[in-house]
């Protein structure tokens, strides 16, 4: 079986995130998977465990300075060497940012189709697509080349299958044009325990309603308590109660977890676009005329300063 | 500087939006037809950047003859003028054709510096500023929420999942920006009347040395093969809460086996 590329995403704090192993999980569907770390020095030793028990056959490693220090330009034109070399009957992206990004370089590189936000990929390369804020499924094909798709987080439910890969490194050689955006710093910013916004099965996000900033305790309490990550609606962010990274919707990220969990939310299209794919929705508002409601699974019209800190309440019992 | 943003005309995403059942592209027809919203922040910062360093500010769009209702309301904001690509042949285009066609544009125009949105309400893909910036062999820094300008030295700063990241590249580059960069100004009376004289050239793709093969449904690298509206979700139990209402919430979220 020919060998199906995916690269790895994984964060520095949490090492090879969700979407990884469900890419992992999807390409033992289409050929042998393969997986691809590009990143600072140590990078792929740090992740093979977890890659190999999630089915991957082999791990290419490109790492370093050349990789680490510049914007996506030289993990594309890795990639792309790597595709031309391997021929593979795919290659797997998340549907992140950086994913959609060396995504978009090797498009032009390989002069090939490109499928974004994919959420399900068969054999034959036909992929489904969520579009319009959720409103629409979509199945389609990439024509030209290989299919070159990246998957949108919590679409595929991560198996394990456990292979033992060699690590191979691959020879960075990057051109001067892939060296034009330089890294000068990261700067990491306090994030805690709490699993990240696209990739948690469970999210519960404060609107409005919530009131202020520090009221947004009480939505992270109930996160907490749920193993959730915590969100924000844009009235919420805009009026300055959370930081923009963790905003849902339109404008926002886009999530998809088993549980979704509104606070003071009221629902408006810019909200809906961004959770309506979410398994099962509770909602909590003061007004029972909240178009949330319309979506909400189930739904308490009240006051979210008594329901909330009554049901954490519940749950500590219950615990 | 020479700035060019690039400003795309998408179907109002607070309204209901569809593809077309004959050819499966965006329904423009029966849409409202706007600016992408991530776009005003883009024409935003440009015109911050001339108002401080000098320079020209054009906008560049490539869409059928109705974006020219867009492209006059991205002027209405004070860009100098505007370059509308327009060829019937675009019909169907995919990303990776589209970036052909704004980078034969870009290389006409000899921009020192390329401001896009992030991203469209419609697609979303988020992938034209790389492509862009791969064609053009120049920088890409995407996702900006800040932006300096010091000579040719541009710094942005980038929300990642972990904090943020502090870039640098030297003109000309492509930038995006999100919508926490600025606050777009609203057009001025003045500025709606002044945009109405303002230069629109427009570019067919004879004048950008692209054929029409490369482009539309038949330049296309992947194809849209089918649609279907999902169902809209119907809403399940409202209780109003009566001093029960968290542990009814609980109750329920035990049925489902979330706690």
């Amino acid at each position: 079986m020919s060998e199906v590329l995916v690269v790895v995403e994984a964060t520095r704090e949490f090492g090879v995130k969700k979407v990884t192993l469900e890419m992992l999980t999807l390409a033992r569907e289409l050929g042998t998977p393969s997986a691809v770390v590009l990143g600072g020095a140590g990078a792929a030793e740090a992740l093979s465990a977890k890659l190999g028990e999630y089915g991957a056959e082999k791990i290419y490693a490109a790492e370093g300075e050349e990789i680490d220090g510049y914007l996506v330009a030289p993990k594309a034109t890795v990639v792309a060497g790597l595709v031309q070399r391997v021929q593979p009957a795919a290659v797997l992206l998340a549907s992140s940012q950086e994913g959609k990004e060396i995504a978009a370089r090797l498009a032009v590189k390989l002069d090939n189709g490109i499928l974004t936000d994919v959420v399900a990929l068969s054999a034959d390369g036909t992929a489904t697509q969520v579009a319009f804020a959720g409103s629409t499924i979509v199945k389609s094909k990439v024509t030209k080349g290989l299919p070159l798709v990246t998957v949108r987080p919590n679409s595929v439910n991560p198996t394990p299958a456990a292979a033992s890969p060699a690590v191979e490194q691959l020879t960075v050689t990057v051109g001067d044009t892939d060296k034009l955006a330089k890294v000068v710093d990261r700067v990491a910013e306090q994030k805690g325990s709490r699993p990240e916004l696209t990739e948690a099965s469970v999210v519960v996000s404060g609107g409005r309603g919530v009131g202020n900033a520090d009221n947004f305790k009480l939505v992270e309490e109930l996160a907490d308590l749920l193993g959730g990550a915590v969100g924000a609606s844009r009235a919420a962010v805009d009026s300055g109660f959370y930081p923009h990274q963790f905003q849902v919707g339109q404008t926002g990220k886009t999530v998809s977890p088993q549980l979704y969990v509104a606070l003071g939310i009221s629902g408006a299209i810019q909200h809906r676009a961004g959770m309506q794919t979410s398994k099962t929705i509770v909602a909590v508002n003061k007004d029972a005329e909240a178009p949330i409601f319309e979506l909400a699974d189930f739904g308490v019209v009240g006051d979210l300063f008594k329901v909330v800190p009554q049901a954490a309440e519940e749950i500590r019992k219950r615990k | 500087m020479n700035i060019v943003v690039l400003v795309k005309q998408v179907p109002d995403s607070g309204a209901d939006r569809n593809l077309r059942s004959d050819d499966n592209t965006v329904d423009r027809g029966s849409a409202n037809n706007v600016i992408n919203e991530m776009d005003e922040y883009a024409i935003e910062e440009a015109l911050k950047i001339k108002e401080a360093h000098g320079g020209e500010v054009t906008v560049l769009t490539m869409g059928p003859d109705r974006a020219t209702e867009s492209i006059r309301k991205a002027l209405s904001m004070g860009p100098d003028k505007a370059v509308h690509v327009v060829d019937d042949a675009l019909h169907g285009s995919c990303a990776v054709a589209t970036s052909k066609v704004l980078a034969a544009a870009l290389s006409q125009l000899n921009a020192d510096l390329v401001i896009c949105g992030a991203e469209s309400t419609d697609g979303r893909v988020q992938v034209m500023p790389h492509m862009i910036a791969e064609r053009l062999g120049v920088a890409a820094l995407t996702g900006a929420r800040k932006l300096t300008v010091d000579g040719s030295t541009l710094t942005v700063e980038r929300q990642t999942e972990e904090g943020y990241e502090v870039v640098t590249a030297s003109t000309p580059a492509v930038v995006s920006v999100w919508d926490t960069i600025n606050e777009p100004r609203y057009p001025s009376f003045k500025g709606i009347m002044a945009a109405k004289k303002k230069p629109v050239q427009t570019f067919s793709l004879a004048d950008l040395g692209v054929a029409p093969t490369e482009v539309g449904f038949d330049g296309a690298t992947s194809a849209v093969l089918e649609h279907t509206k999902r169902p809209p979700r119907s809403g399940g139990a409202k209780i109003t809460d009566e001093g029960e209402g968290g542990v009814k919430l609980v109750e329920f979220l035990a049925t489902e086996k979330f706690v």
